[in-house]
């Protein structure tokens, strides 16, 4: 099964680290995940730019809204996703839970990606239906 | 990226997971003394069998090729740890060690499992942590399943497992079967894990759920695995026996009890060519096997009394008598007011509803009753055979208020309607 890991840090703290602290933190991390991919368990993921690089899209008032930043202003921010393969939740809980980022101080939230497989299959259903009428 | 894997290759290995994971992950325990990473590893290995059984084909015996695979990967992930954790250098080189010396007859494997029973069932953890572990530590079901089968979401059953684990590592608990002295209590609390599986499984059989009838199932499995526990000439303690005789004969009433609909369909109104005859065979074996012993207990008991069941052709062909005094005997060893109203029940089979009443009346005086929605359902049941439509309603309605399976709720309302 395949689950999102959701990676926040604290962007502050972050930049008061020293370079030789981040250095030593992403060899850390990045040993981790060569570790994930040796064994089968990395599905994707991706680091994202610093919160002040986000822009975040809406709908008001009939057209398209655009703020500079990220949607929820919070003090731990999105860092980066992880797509984990894991057997069931608690294999994937075991093998966040060694990932050296959390010593940091960094937060994962673990979600079960949603089986949409028949939700997408009922609506090209009721799309094709469409086109035929 | 590795090529894809055949499907049926996949398939293959996750019906192998099913069937031996659980020995696989008891003797790593052993080896490793770490859950966690006996757990991993075994993890890893299931991964490395993915990844080279394209190539190589299923071994003969893939058990021992996990079981050394996931070794190799065990000792890599201590190396893993040891590069930025100096203290662990000793540690691995000792494991290693232990790892490579370490015995892999089948006989110490199924000892494994037994060990690792005992520490999914001990009692510093929680009740529904020792559940929760049981079924995926042993059984080999994931969280997702088993937070189905308990009605909770996959996050809440995982952090009762993460609990439980948490809990093994800090108070040391340790992976083997209990000494001698120790042995009877600790068994009775794996059995009664064992049994609250079963009838998790047992009473919403009836429900949509897929998942809870095959819970039935891995608790006759668990059964069968403890009855490996004392080798013959002893044989298995009388109330292992006992429990899993009476799991296969409640259990060999499955098809009979629900209509297609899904209703519940009451004892004496199955139809009994439905039962599983060879289920029921092999219960009485057990049953009487136990009996003999004159050490047996409840569950032995409760047994005795499915197999009277078992083995009648109707509800009237049914030796009461005998019931009664199967209940008698267990009113004596555990006289718990559940007992003390199918006693009544079964009194009131024998002499009639007006005995059953005065004996069910008796039940609610002790208290304790008075929330179980089956004993108000047994009273109503004697009020409405005995005539008294108003008392036999109320007491539907109360029996109702109490219950929240789909199936018993459609019962209770039948004879509701039956009634108004």
């Amino acid at each position: 099964m395949k689950y999102v890991c959701l990676g926040y840090y604290d962007k502050a703290k972050f930049d008061g680290m020293t370079e030789s602290e981040r250095n030593a933190m992403f060899d850390r991390c990045f040993e981790y995940d060569d570790h994930l991919r040796a064994n089968g368990h990395w599905g994707g993921g991706e680091a994202l730019q610093g919160p002040e690089t986000a822009l975040t899209l809406s709908w008001k008032n009939g057209k398209v809204a655009t703020t500079d930043g990220p949607y929820a202003e919070t003090k731990e921010q999105l860092g980066g996703i992880l797509v984990l393969e894991a057997r069931d939740m608690n294999h994937a809980v075991d093998l966040m839970t060694q990932h050296p980022a959390l010593t940091y101080g960094n937060v994962f939230e673990i979600r079960p990606v949603g089986e949409m497989n028949e939700v997408v299959k009922a609506s090209e259903q009721r799309r094709r239906q469409k086109v035929t009428r | 990226m590795s090529p894809p894997v055949p499907e049926q290759l996949s398939r293959s290995v996750e019906t192998l997971y099913r069937s031996e994971s659980g020995c696989v992950l008891a003797t790593l325990v052993r080896l490793l003394g770490d859950l966690d990473l006996a757990e991993e590893s075994m993890h890893e290995a299931f991964a490395a069998a993915l990844e080279s059984w394209p190539r190589t084909g299923i071994p003969d015996k893939p058990r021992p090729w996990l079981i050394s695979t996931a070794r190799f990967k065990a000792i890599d992930a201590m190396r893993r740890r040891a590069r930025f954790d100096g203290a662990q250098r000793d540690l691995v080189t000792h494991m290693e060690s232990r790892v490579n010396d370490a015995s892999l007859e089948d006989e110490e494997i199924e000892d494994d499992r037994l060990r690792l029973i005992f520490t999914c069932c001990h009692p510093a953890l929680s009740p529904e942590g020792q559940v929760a572990l049981t079924l995926r530590e042993i059984c080999g079901l994931t969280t997702e399943e088993i937070a189905r089968a308990f009605l909770v979401t996959p996050a809440t059953l995982a952090q009762r497992i993460v609990r439980a684990k948490v809990r093994i590592r800090e108070a040391s608990i340790p992976y083997e079967v209990p000494a001698p002295q120790e042995l009877p209590e600790r068994l009775d609390a794996v059995l009664q894990v064992i049994y609250l599986v079963f009838n998790e499984g047992y009473s919403a059989a009836a429900g949509a759920q897929v998942m809870r009838a095959e819970l039935t199932g891995e608790a006759i499995r668990l059964g069968r695995l403890l009855t490996e526990l004392q080798p013959e000439p002893e044989g298995p303690e009388p109330e292992v026996m006992g429990l899993l005789a009476l799991m296969l004969l409640q259990d060999s009433r499955r098809a009979a009890r629900t209509s297609r609909a899904g209703e519940l369909i009451l004892l004496e109104n199955q139809d009994r060519s439905l039962w599983n005859r060879e289920q029921i065979a092999e219960g009485v074996a057990l049953v009487e096997k136990a009996l003999n012993s004159h050490r047996f207990g409840p569950y032995t008991l409760q047994a005795a009394i499915a197999a009277v069941h078992a083995e009648a052709e109707s509800t009237a062909a049914t030796d009461w008598r005998q019931i009664v005094a199967l209940y008698n005997q267990l009113m004596r060893i555990q006289p718990s007011p559940v007992v003390h109203l199918n006693r009544a029940v079964a009194i009131a089979m024998c002499d009639g509803p007006e005995a059953g009443l005065t004996q069910i009346d008796g039940v609610f005086e002790h208290g304790g009753l008075a929330n179980y929605y089956l004993a108000h359902s047994a009273r109503a049941d004697m009020y409405r055979r005995l005539g008294r439509t108003a008392e036999a309603l109320a007491s539907y309605e109360k029996a109702l208020a109490l219950t929240q399976q789909e199936p018993e709720r459609q019962f209770l309302q039948a004879r509701i309607r039956q009634l108004k």
